[in-house]
C-alpha cells in the first residue's frame, strides 16, 4: 500500500508542482500540504484526473494549534472508490483567513464547512449558506477552539415563573476539574519549590 | 397578502396559492430521534427540505480532548447507540495504528463476531422501524424480540446491554464465558426463521412495496456528490464495502457476499439490509467455528493493556502498571491517523491527532448519517410529504452519531 501511495505522491508533485507544498506517507496514509489559494484547483484536479479519481469527499475538519502563527489546519479526507485509495489534504490558515469553499466541486462539503465554521469560526468564501449547524440557535463562541472552556459560558434551565427556558451564565458549585495524572518524571513539567536553585547551581 | 385575508383575486376570481411551510419534528415518531425538518410544501409535494440538526449535540469531540484515550472509549457507545461496538472498533483501530500494536487472533475474531452482531442489531432496528414508518406495526414487535436476545449476548460478554466498552485498544476487555459461543450458535441457527417471518410480512406486502419502490432513488452521481457510504451505496448497485475493499481486522479470511441493489430506491435498500443480515449470520457462524479452535489471550499485553489478574497479585511491577494505566493512561506517539470501519450505517471513521501525551489532541468522528441526512433536500425534492418518513427511515439516521 505504501509503495502505491508513494508513487501517487510523486505523481501529484510532478503534475501539480504549484499546488503541492509538501507531501509524505506516514502510517500508510498519504498527506499533502496545500496552500489555501490553490485548494479548489487541486481538489478539482484530484476529482477529475484518471489516476487519482478522488470522487468522494470523506471528511473536512480543522485542528487548532494556538501557538502557531497560522493557527488552524483545515484537513480534508478524500476517497476514491474506483482506485481504492485515500488522501489527506492539509491547509494551514491564520485565524482571520478565508478558506475557499469546495462546495462547487463536492456538494457534500456543505455541511462539513458549516460544521468547521460553527466549531472553529473559520469562514469559507463562496459557501452558499454558512450558518451554524450543531450548536444552539443564537449560540456564541467557537467551542472546539482550544481557548474555549469545556463548560461553556451559558447554561439553560426551565423557569417556572416565566414559563420558558432561560439562558444564564454558567455557575458551578465546584470548579470543573481537569485532572492531571501525567507522571512527574516524564511528561508534565512541574515547577516545585526549590527548582530555581538547580538553575543557579548550573551557572 | 399572505395572511389569507385577501385570498381571492377580485378580477379573475382565481385563488392565490402559496407554499406551505411545516415543521417535521423534533418530536415526531418518524423523525428517528430529534430531527427537525423545515419542509416547504406545494400542496403535498416537498419543494425544499432544510434539516436542522444539533438538538442532541453533546460536544463529544470537545470532551474527548480532556480525557485519556481509555476514558474516551465509552463515548463511542453513545454515538450510534444502535450498534455500539462497531464505533468502539474504529477508535481502537486508530490507536492501534498509531501505537503499532498487533491484536491477538482470538481478540480479533471476537471483534468480528461482535461487529456482526452489531450489524444485525442495527439492521433489525432499521428495517422494522422503517416498516413502522410506512404503516406496518408487527415487524418491530418481532424484530425487537431478536434484538433483545442479541443484547443479552452483549451483556454476557461485557456486562452491559448497550454501553459496552468491550473493545479495548489492544484487544477486548474479557474473554467470553464458556457456553456463550454455543448459545450464539444456537441463535444463529434459529434466526433465519425469524428473518423468513419478517420477509413474509414485508417483502411481497402490497402496501410496503407501494410505499417504498421508486421512492428516494439514489444514482451513482448522487453517491459521489453527497459522499454516501454503506447501504446507501450498495442499494444502487455499487459493490463498495470496506470489509472487502480495504479489509481491516481479519475480515479478509471470512467468506461472505456483498449484496447490491439495482434501482437504488428505498425498497432495494430494504432488500440489501435483509440480505446483509443473512450474510452477517454466516460470518457469525464462521467466527464461532474459528474461535473454538483458537484459544489464547485476548489482549496484547504491554503498555496499552492491563496486566493479568494473577500477575497483579504477585508482581509489584504489574500492580504499578495497572495503577498508572487506569490513572494516567497510556501515551500514544505523536502523529495523525484516519481509521475507518464499515459500520452498519456506512463508513464510520475516526481522525485522530495525537501529540504524544495521554490525551488525544483532536479527535474527529466521521459519522455516515451526517452525509446521508445532508442529501435529504436533494432526495426528497418532488416527493410527497408521506414519503419523507420513508426516506428518513431508509437513510438510517441515528442522532447520537450525527449530532455527536
Amino acid at each position: 500500500m505504501t509503495d502505491a501511495l508513494t508513487e501517487l505522491g510523486t505523481y501529484l508533485e510532478a503534475k501539480r508542482t504549484d499546488c503541492v507544498l509538501a507531501w509524505d506517507v506516514t502510517h500508510d496514509e498519504l498527506n499533502v500540504d496545500v496552500a489555501p489559494a490553490s485548494l479548489t484547483g487541486f481538489v478539482e484536479f484530484l476529482k477529475t484526473d484518471s489516476a487519482c479519481k478522488f470522487s468522494t469527499l470523506v471528511d473536512i475538519t480543522a485542528v487548532d494549534y494556538p501557538g502557531r502563527a497560522k493557527r488552524f489546519d483545515v484537513v480534508y479526507h478524500l476517497l476514491s472508490m474506483y482506485q481504492n485509495h485515500r488522501i489527506r489534504l492539509r491547509v494551514s490558515v491564520r485565524e482571520e483567513d478565508m478558506v475557499p469553499s469546495i462546495t462547487g466541486i463536492h456538494p457534500s462539503a456543505n455541511w462539513f464547512e458549516r460544521e468547521v465554521f460553527d466549531m472553529f469560526g473559520l469562514l469559507f468564501s463562496g459557501h452558499p449558506d454558512l450558518r451554524r449547524i450543531l450548536t444552539d440557535y443564537g449560540f456564541r463562541g467557537f467551542p472546539l477552539r482550544k481557548d474555549f472552556p469545556t463548560t461553556g459560558y451559558t447554561e439553560v434551565r426551565y423557569d417556572e415563573a416565566e414559563k420558558r427556558v432561560v439562558y444564564e451564565p454558567v455557575s458551578l458549585v465546584q470548579e470543573y476539574r481537569q485532572f492531571d495524572f501525567m507522571s512527574p518524571w516524564e511528561g508534565a513539567e512541574y515547577i516545585l519549590p526549590g527548582d530555581e536553585k538547580k538553575e543557579e547551581g548550573a551557572t | 397578502m399572505m395572511d389569507g385575508s385577501n385570498f381571492d383575486d377580485a378580477l379573475t376570481g382565481e385563488q392565490k396559492i402559496r407554499n406551505f411551510n411545516i415543521n417535521f419534528g423534533p418530536q415526531h415518531p418518524a423523525a428517528h430521534g430529534v430531527l427537525r425538518l423545515v419542509l416547504e410544501l406545494d400542496g403535498e409535494v416537498v419543494e425544499r427540505c432544510d434539516p436542522h440538526i444539533g438538538l442532541l449535540h453533546r460536544g463529544t469531540e470537545k470532551l474527548m480532548e480532556s480525557r485519556t484515550y481509555l476514558q474516551n472509549l465509552p463515548y463511542f457507545d453513545r454515538l450510534d447507540y444502535v450498534a455500539p461496538m462497531n464505533q468502539e472498533h474504529a477508535w481502537c483501530l486508530a490507536i492501534e495504528k498509531l501505537c503499532k500494536v498487533e491484536v491477538p487472533r482470538r481478540a480479533s475474531l471476537i471483534r468480528v463476531l461482535y461487529c456482526e452482531i452489531g450489524r444485525v442489531l442495527n439492521h433489525l432496528l432499521n428495517v422494522t422501524t422503517q416498516a413502522l414508518d410506512v404503516g406496518a406495526l408487527t415487524p418491530p414487535l418481532w424484530g425487537f424480540e431478536e434484538r433483545e436476545k442479541l443484547m443479552i449476548f452483549y451483556e454476557r460478554a461485557c456486562g452491559a446491554r448497550l454501553h459496552a466498552a468491550y473493545f479495548r485498544p489492544g484487544g477486548v476487555h474479557q474473554d467470553l464465558p464458556p457456553d456463550l459461543l454455543d448459545d450464539i450458535e444456537q441463535w444463529a441457527h434459529e434466526f433465519p426463521n425469524v428473518m423468513d417471518d419478517i420477509d413474509g410480512l414485508l417483502t411481497e406486502n402490497r402496501i410496503f412495496k407501494q410505499r417504498n419502490a421508486d421512492i428516494g432513488v439514489v444514482t451513482e452521481e448522487d453517491i459521489l456528490e453527497f459522499g454516501f457510504s454503506g447501504v446507501m451505496v450498495r442499494g444502487s448497485g455499487f459493490a463498495w464495502d470496506l470489509r472487502r475493499s480495504q479489509p481491516y481486522e481479519c475480515y479478509d479470511e471470512f467468506d461472505f457476499q456483498i449484496p447490491v441493489g439495482k434501482n437504488g430506491d428505498c425498497y432495494d435498500r430494504y432488500l440489501c439490509r435483509m440480505e446483509e443480515m443473512r450474510q452477517s449470520v454466516s460470518i457469525i457462524k464462521q467466527a464461532i467455528a474459528k474461535l473454538r479452535d483458537c484459544p489464547g489471550d485476548i489482549l496484547a499485553r504491554g503498555k496499552l493493556t492491563p496486566p493479568s489478574r494473577t500477575d497483579m497479585k504477585t508482581s509489584m511491577e504489574s500492580l504499578i502498571h495497572h495503577f498508572k494505566l487506569y490513572t494516567e493512561g497510556f501515551h500514544v506517539p505523536e502523529g495523525e491517523v484516519y481509521a475507518a470501519v464499515e459500520a452498519p450505517k456506512g463508513e464510520f471513521g475516526v481522525y485522530l491527532v495525537a501529540d504524544g501525551s495521554n490525551k488525544p489532541y483532536r479527535a474527529k468522528l466521521r459519522a455516515p448519517g451526517f452525509l446521508h441526512l445532508q442529501a435529504m433536500d436533494h432526495i426528497s425534492k418532488g416527493h410527497q410529504l408521506a414519503d419523507v418518513a420513508a426516506i428518513i427511515g431508509t437513510m438510517d439516521v441515528v442522532f447520537g452519531e450525527i449530532d455527536r
